[in-house]
């Protein structure tokens, strides 16, 4: 089995404070993995690790095929990451934003050409290739997001709260896209407060005070914790 | 105790308002519910008196938003969706400058602001700004009630945040609804909506539909039935080729789908059951 995550025992402390706790667990490659937890529970601490933004203070791990203590530039050429804050330049526009990014994972002018047009032309935004991203609805601007973060194939991209804000229609048209993508082989990392959303995933982890309390499939989850929605696991774990 | 007439507001080109109106009954929660840009920090705006409409009308507790804005900012507490209160002042002192900014104390509506306060004062001697986002918003809801408002206009008081603490925040509302306080309330999460006593759908500066929660899923016009296969994305893409959908969409771990003149095909694998609509799939059959 080939994993696109792998991490053993990885911890992170600021001073006296804990923030992540020991955490082990794998992801399979064209995996949906849901990164669950309230807020404060350590999620965004452990992400930053696995994007090789922070160094662990213990534990070990790779990402992509690379080590997250002594490799952190690799894993940052070859992963995606798209968050519902900073995701693309207003003031540019559709294609230059495009453009931008793959330029800065060192893509070749002509292959950004060729591959730009298509990925535009399905995404039915072509038409809107010389619009500022500013003008666009939100809906449009995060699947411009999540096709600029993968447009360089990295192996796994992580998603920070990608549909917040969005539309119930748009939501569910942005987790198309997330499943044709995983359908084509990439490993989706996602963290989500829409409880819905954790049942699309393949399987789950919840972290509860920098552990990770529960992990599998939404269906073993809930089996397991005789609830009948993902939102009755969360509630049965995450409060303290 | 707030009515709303006609309002209309643009930005430019922008109609962020459209001829919006509804009125909210003493001691009711009302939901505004929708997605952003639909239009409701707007109608916040205008309601806590900062900000004129275009056109139309708009009271608060019997007061006028044009003409009786002082009186009304007495008798109103507001949550904006930004967290608005002084970083660099600790706990205590932001509820203290609230409190005598409205000429009151924190002893003399303490009873009021306790139950959500309590919470918090362990940390009174913190600066807002070093708070945690649940502590955030719980000093701005103390900050909002201590001059003992009438009505409470909390403009997304839950985005962002996860479900077990959005679940602790519906009760403490619950709680000061029991006190006689009105509570207008914004938010995208549509699960929320059946915590309120009657809910605006909201999209693109238009009202959907307002009514109360059962109200507006018992008008639900289709059928419409869960369908769950091995490959729920695969499934999905099957069936929007098939002519006799008219629409389906991803819900959780299964498919939501309505069949043109309810004729229900068997498909092999595949479990089909009728399910009773939420809040969220009328909210997206009333975008059509």
């Amino acid at each position: 089995m080939d994993y696109a995550i792998i991490v053993e025992e990885l911890t992170k402390r600021f001073g006296r404070f804990t923030a992540v706790d020991s955490i082990s667990f794998e992801v399979k490659k064209g995996e949906i993995f849901g990164f669950l937890g309230a807020n404060g529970a350590g999620k965004t601490t452990a992400m930053r690790m696995l994007c090789g933004l922070s160094i662990p203070t213990s534990g070990k791990g790779s990402v992509a095929g690379f080590d997250i203590m002594n490799q952190t530039e690799y894993i940052k050429r070859n992963i995606g990451y798209m968050s519902q804050r900073f995701s693309l330049y207003e003031d540019l526009t559709v294609w230059e934003n495009l453009r931008f990014f793959a330029a800065i994972y060192g893509i070749k002018d002509k292959e950004i050409e060729r591959r730009g047009v298509r990925v535009l032309q399905e995404l039915n935004f072509y038409e809107e290739r010389n619009t500022l991203v500013k003008d666009l609805p939100l809906g449009w601007k995060q699947k411009l997001a999540f096709s600029t973060a993968i447009f360089h194939r990295p192996g796994i991209v992580f998603l920070d709260e990608p549909t917040g804000g969005v539309d119930p229609l748009t939501r569910r048209q942005f987790w198309e896209l997330i499943y044709q993508t995983a359908d084509s082989g990439i490993t989706i990392f996602v963290t989500t407060h829409y409880m819905d959303e954790a049942e699309y995933c393949n399987r789950v982890s919840i972290m509860v005070n920098g552990r990770i309390e529960a992990l599998g499939s939404p269906a073993n989850l809930k089996q397991q914790y005789h609830a009948e929605s993902m939102d009755n696991v969360f509630q049965q774990l995450a409060r303290v | 105790m707030i009515t709303v007439e006609n309002l209309t507001k643009s930005y430019g080109e922008v109609e962020a308002l459209k001829d919006i109106s509804f009125h909210i009954d003493a001691g009711k929660i009302f939901g505004i519910i929708g997605p952003d840009g639909a239009g409701k920090t707007t109608l916040f705006r205008i309601l806590t008196t900062l900000m004129m409409a275009d056109s139309g009308q708009a009271t608060v507790d019997g007061l006028d938003v044009v003409k009786d804005f002082a009186r009304i900012r007495h008798c109103i507490g507001y949550m904006p969706g930004r967290f608005s209160l002084y970083q660099d002042l600790t706990v205590e002192e932001n509820l203290h400058f609230y409190a005598s900014v409205f000429n009151t104390s924190i002893k003399e509506n303490y009873y009021l602001v306790q139950d959500i306060y309590k919470q918090i004062e362990p940390f009174k001697k913190r600066r807002a700004g070093d708070l945690s986002g649940g502590m955030k918003q719980k000093l701005a809801l103390s900050c909002a009630l201590i001059h003992r408002p009438k009505a409470l206009m909390l403009d997304e008081p839950t985005t962002g945040v996860d479900p077990v603490s959005r679940k602790e925040f519906w009760s403490m509302l619950q709680r000061l609804k029991e006190q006689g306080i009105t509570i207008l309330v914004s938010t995208p999460y549509m699960d929320e909506a059946t915590k309120c006593d009657h809910i605006a759908l909201m999209q693109k500066g238009r009202l959907l539909s307002v009514d109360t929660p059962e109200r507006i899923v018992a008008a639900y016009p289709d059928v419409l039935y869960a369908v769950t296969g091995d490959n729920n994305y695969r499934l999905l893409c099957k069936l929007k080729e098939n002519k006799e959908v008219k629409m389906c969409y991803i819900s959780g771990e299964s498919l939501r789908v309505i069949f043109h003149k309810n004729n229900v095909p068997a498909i092999e694998g595949v479990e089909i059951r009728q399910v009773a609509p939420t809040i969220e799939d009328c909210f997206i059959q009333l975008m059509q």
